[in-house]
This record gives structure tokens, sequence and C-alpha cells, in this order.
């Protein structure tokens, strides 16, 4: 029940598209990783709407099959 | 309804109010114990609700924010972010800031 690196960016891609991602496997266990995402639709956003596009894009996976994801964005 | 109603009331009756898993003397979650050290380390004094004790809370705090993860922190009613959001607001001195212009610390 984890996600690998592949399909988070997958997941955030296709909601994304122009999404620079970075994504570290914190512990080597599938399960906790970190995201630096930079994408033009984060510009003029607040952090949280930022957050909450990225939590979207993975389509309820975030707190489920995917326990931790620190997430960072930046616009562009 | 009813669970949405009494978030509320938490989030009205305490300036400062974090969703946590475990309590603010001992969290269970790294996430949610650097949040709660943030906090402390700014001598803000808070309401910790341990969401592990009501899987209601856990659930609707979720849905209210419309937030996947905990820990969730609010500030005079105001939902000021998860873990990362909150980490990168102390980093930067925008939640001291943000505390001082609520007259909080």
């Amino acid at each position: 029940m984890a996600l690998s690196i592949d399909e988070i960016t997958k997941l955030i891609t296709e909601s994304i598209p122009d999404a620079e991602i970075e994504i570290k496997d914190l512990a080597g266990d599938n399960n906790h990783y970190s995201a630096k995402i930079s994408s033009k639709i984060f510009n003029g956003i607040s952090k949280i709407e930022q957050h909450k596009l990225v939590y979207k894009s993975l389509k309820g996976k975030m707190g489920n099959e995917l326990h931790a994801l620190s997430i960072t964005t930046e616009g562009k | 309804m009813e669970i949405k109603l009494e978030i509320e009331n938490i989030i009205n009756k305490n300036e400062v109010c974090l969703f946590m898993k475990g309590v603010p003397e001992a969290p269970q979650c790294g996430f949610s114990m650097a949040v709660s050290n943030i906090l402390k380390h700014l001598d803000v004094s808070f309401k910790g609700v341990n969401v592990l004790e009501n899987e209601e809370i856990r659930n609707g705090i979720k849905t209210y924010s419309d937030w996947p993860t905990i820990p969730q922190l609010y500030i005079k009613g105001e939902f000021v972010g998860g873990c990362d959001i909150v980490k990168e607001l102390f980093e930067s001195g925008e939640l001291k800031k943000l505390l001082q212009t609520k007259k909080i610390i």
C-alpha cells in the first residue's frame, strides 16, 4: 500500500503539467517522502492553496496509501 | 453536522489550537511534535486536541479544513497550515509576526 516516486510524480504531473518536481524518499521505505514542487499555478495564491492543489493531485491518497509527504511549493 | 459544530466550538474557544496526534507533553507523531515544539519555543500557550482519542474529530477536522493531514494549526479561528507550512512560517519569522499581530505573544 505504498506509492513509488514515479507514481507520485505521475499523479502530480497529471494535475499540474508544468510542475518541476523533486522527490526524495527520506527513509527508503516508499512511505516517507519530501517533495519540492514549482509551477506557474502557484503564482499569487497562498501557501495553503498551493499545498491543497498538490493534495488534490494525489486524489485522496495523501494520509492513506501515502503516509508522509512533506511538501515545499513555489511559484515560477 | 454535529461534529462540525463541535470543531467550530473548539476553534472559537481557543485562540491557538493544534489538532495533533498525542498531547503537547507527549506527541505521538514526528510532525505533531515539530509543530508543538515550535509553539513551545515561541512561548505560545495553546490547546492541543488529540485526534487519536476521537475518530470523529480526526476525520471531521480533515473535512472542516479541506486538508488531509494532521497536525493542523488554527490561530484565532483561522487555519494557518500543517507541519510544512508552519515550519516555513517559523523559519522565515512570519509565524512570530502573525502571533504578535494577533496579540498572542
